[in-house]
């Protein structure tokens, strides 16, 4: 079942000159029980506003967030009991932890504010079984240790066990692994995933990684300059991507897989394809339509009106004119794009 | 075991090649950052190199563009390039005025965080003339604005930019910005540092094609420096892997994907999930890398390899042709496949190395291609047979089940 509930989320941010930002645009999207739902986008599409108004380290405009059903408290008694119940792991570990404070140090101030309280004998154990469930051992040598004592990757962990440490239930993770070394991020998403099933977890996974979207999450939304452009599930959005800008996002990255003369040809259509449209349409900046029109190789007349949610399938939207059955579309496939699948009827 | 195991190829059309180089920073006990490093870079070509953070790449670029300051120092080696037209040029020997002239002329490079490498408090133009006042004193205002907007259409700006700002620009045009200025005076050689890291995916895309396309037109080489081994099969013709100051394995790129020879490449390429294939268990390379202030009485590798058997920890790996592998169809591309492991070693191994890091079957899609193929570089091969992996292949074939099977399987 869904932990949290979130209902047409907006954030505005104010503007020199009075025009409102609006940074993250009546978002809906529920994350369930012992479930991963990853949130991808280019940067400055809105995903960090996303998880920031969800930890309510920011207001939103408008909208509403629901923790079990009932609405998350704004302020006071009410917004730390959400706090705890929703806890939030940064992307850089190295200015998240306080470089003055011991590991110890971190984790006794979130335990502190159990409801057990716990002391002495027992915080000493809460620490160490903290530690412990982050794969951080030895954990009496580990509590003594500084942030700058440890590696990247130990840090993350200590971040993780620092958010486990009020027994959330929804873990917010941003970009948990792009400051890392290559190496060793596949161990903090498996250790990520791993904690996740033991704890029956709802969690947000908020990536620019396609692959590892899909490898670690069961649903996935696209989003694109504070929209929603697609949501489906994991495999659905990846392999058989509905909205343009997941299939040129899907198309991009990088595919050690494929043959030479297949990426050569490739990439000459899509420098055609970018050559052929015009400099006018490249720069024009879509503010009533939809808002992939200038950058959309596919792009119709009907797209100067904002499209709404259309169904892929049952469980899977796009927000597409393409998928409309009004709508033809206009040009051929170019940029790695292609006519998307329609609704069976 | 091979006469001369560090040496790459030679005979290829080579435009730098660098040997036995070693970068020490300065320090109570030095830093030895880059450890007898020898790489050779072939005219036209992409040579990546990859590795993690603090494995010596940039501090590898930074040598070899001579670029390197106090505390670095380097400590060992030679560096020759070798123009289109003249004679090599011993790099290391130049000094002065020669070097000024050596540097951006021929050898140019894109910098890592090219998003913060421009100048935020002057525009584009004049970032540009302090190129054309150092190095092309003589070309008036007037051909200097015009090179500019020519270099900027060209990496798909509008000229008009050019008096803009840093702050004006995008992170992809910023980059944009950066390749333009490296290739401002026509450099035979490109070192990209980390050129796309910071970007997301379909920006780093746009930046890839164009290189590629100005690779195309203008025929410089590239050196190409990487944390992200998919990105680097992608776009290198070969490449160098790199762990704790040394390299580790040089190999054909578009076989090494799928055929890797030393267990950390097999560890990186596991390190990222694949995009479109099927769910699988997936588990990085645990553990961290070795402080560089130590010395390795074995292979630095060891302590995070889980192959590791008995000459690991004593007996320091040197680069030799990898045993047991009869999968690429193109010699000139497979003859400077090289790994440091003792699993390729006989002596240690005689029965090879396991099957994940021997051969390949099915490597080629055509097996009536493959069969000719392997006839035709051993014949190729036959006057440095020491040196040639595919012809050194043979008698070890022989000993290894699975690339005999598979050999056979193929033909």
């Amino acid at each position: 079942m869904s932990v949290l509930d979130v209902r047409n989320l907006t954030v505005e941010f104010g503007q020199r000159g009075g025009s409102k930002l609006r940074a993250v645009d009546n978002l809906s999207f529920a994350l369930r029980e012992g479930q991963t739902l990853a949130l991808v986008g280019e940067s400055g599409s809105g995903k960090s506003t996303v998880v920031r108004a969800l930890a309510q380290l920011v207001k939103r405009t408008s909208g509403e967030i629901l923790l079990d059903g009932a609405p998350a408290g704004r302020r006071g008694q009410a917004l730390r009991a959400y706090r705890h119940r929703v806890q939030l792991v940064f992307q850089d570990p190295f200015a998240s932890l306080n470089p003055m404070h011991t590991i110890r140090h971190h984790l006794i101030r979130p335990l502190q504010l159990r409801r057990d309280h716990p002391r002495g004998e027992a915080l000493e154990q809460a620490i160490h079984e903290l530690l412990r469930s982050v794969n951080l051992t030895p954990p009496e040598e580990i509590a003594r240790k500084h942030p700058h004592e440890l590696s990247g990757g130990q840090r993350q962990r200590v971040a993780i066990a620092r958010a486990l440490a009020t027994d959330p239930d929804v873990l917010l993770a941003d970009e948990p692994v792009s400051m890392l070394d290559v190496s060793i991020r596949l161990e903090i998403l498996n250790l990520l995933d791993r904690l996740k099933q033991d704890r029956n977890l709802a969690m947000l996974y908020v990536t620019h990684d396609l692959a590892t979207a899909r490898h670690f999450s069961s649903e996935i939304m696209v989003m694109y300059r504070g929209e929603i452009v697609e949501h489906g599930p994991s495999d659905e959005v990846i392999l058989r991507p509905s909205h343009p800008y997941t299939q040129i996002l899907a198309g991009s990255a990088p595919d050690p897989t494929v043959s030479r003369e297949a990426l050569t040809a490739a990439r000459r259509a899509r420098q055609a394809a970018r050559a052929s449209r015009d400099a006018e349409r490249r720069e024009a900046s879509a503010d009533a339509g939809c808002r992939f029109r200038s950058r959309c190789p596919l792009a119709m007349d009907v797209c100067a009106t904002h499209p709404p949610d259309l169904p892929v399938a049952p469980d899977h939207l796009a927000r597409c004119w393409l998928l409309s059955d009004e709508a033809e579309p206009a040009g051929a496939g170019t940029d790695g794009a292609q006519s998307p699948r329609r609704a069976p009827p | 075991m091979s006469g001369m195991p560090d040496m790459l190829e030679s005979g290829q059309d080579l435009v730098l090649r660098a040997e036995h180089i070693s970068v020490e920073y300065a320090g109570p006990r030095p830093t030895r950052a880059v450890r007898d490093v020898t790489i050779e870079l072939r005219r036209g070509e992409v040579l990546g190199i990859a590795g993690e953070s603090g494995c010596g790449k940039s501090t590898l670029a930074y040598a070899l563009t001579r670029m390197l300051r106090p505390p670095a120092e380097l400590t060992g080696g030679s560096i020759t390039f070798f123009p289109a037209d003249g004679p090599p040029v011993d790099v290391l020997a130049l000094d002065g005025e020669n070097l000024r002239a050596f540097r951006w002329n021929k050898i140019a490079m894109v910098f890592q965080s090219a998003m913060n490498a421009l100048n935020p408090v002057t525009s584009v133009a004049r970032q540009f003339d302090d190129i054309f006042d150092a190095h092309r004193p003589d070309m008036d205002h007037h051909s200097r604005g015009r090179r500019a907007r020519e270099l900027l259409d060209m990496v798909g700006i509008d000229p008009a930019r050019i008096n803009g700002f840093a702050h004006e620009l995008s992170g992809g045009m910023r980059q944009r910005v950066m390749i333009a200025m490296a290739l401002a005076l026509e450099p035979e050689i490109v070192i990209m540092d980390e050129p796309t890291t910071a970007l997301d995916v379909v920006v780093q895309r746009e930046i890839l094609d164009e290189i590629e396309r100005l690779r195309e037109d203008l025929g410089f080489s590239v050196i190409f420096i990487t944390h992200d081994l998919s990105l680097l099969l992608e776009v290198s013709d070969r490449l160098a892997v790199m762990y704790a100051g040394e390299v580790v394995e040089h190999a054909p790129s578009e076989a090494v994907g799928t055929a890797p020879a030393h267990p950390y490449t097999l560890g990186l390429l596991r390190s990222f999930p694949d995009m479109r294939s099927a769910r699988r268990e997936l588990r990085g390379v645990p553990g961290n890398p070795p402080d560089l202030r130590d010395e390795f009485a074995g292979c630095p590798f060891a302590p995070r390899c889980e192959y590791q058997f008995e000459p690991c920890g004593t007996t320091h790996p040197v680069l030799r042709s990898p045993a047991g592998r009869l999968l690429v169809d193109d010699p000139a591309l497979v003859s400077g496949w090289r790994v440091a492991c003792h699993l390729h070693d006989q002596r240690y191994r005689p029965a090879g190395p396991p099957d994940e890091l021997a051969a390949v079957p099915g490597a080629h899609p055509d097996p009536a291609a493959d069969g000719g193929a392997v006839d035709s570089s051993a014949a190729a091969g036959a006057p440095v047979a020491a040196d040639n992996p595919v012809a050194a292949d043979a008698p070890v074939a022989v000993d290894n089940p699975v690339t005999a099977d598979s050999a056979g399987g193929e033909q």
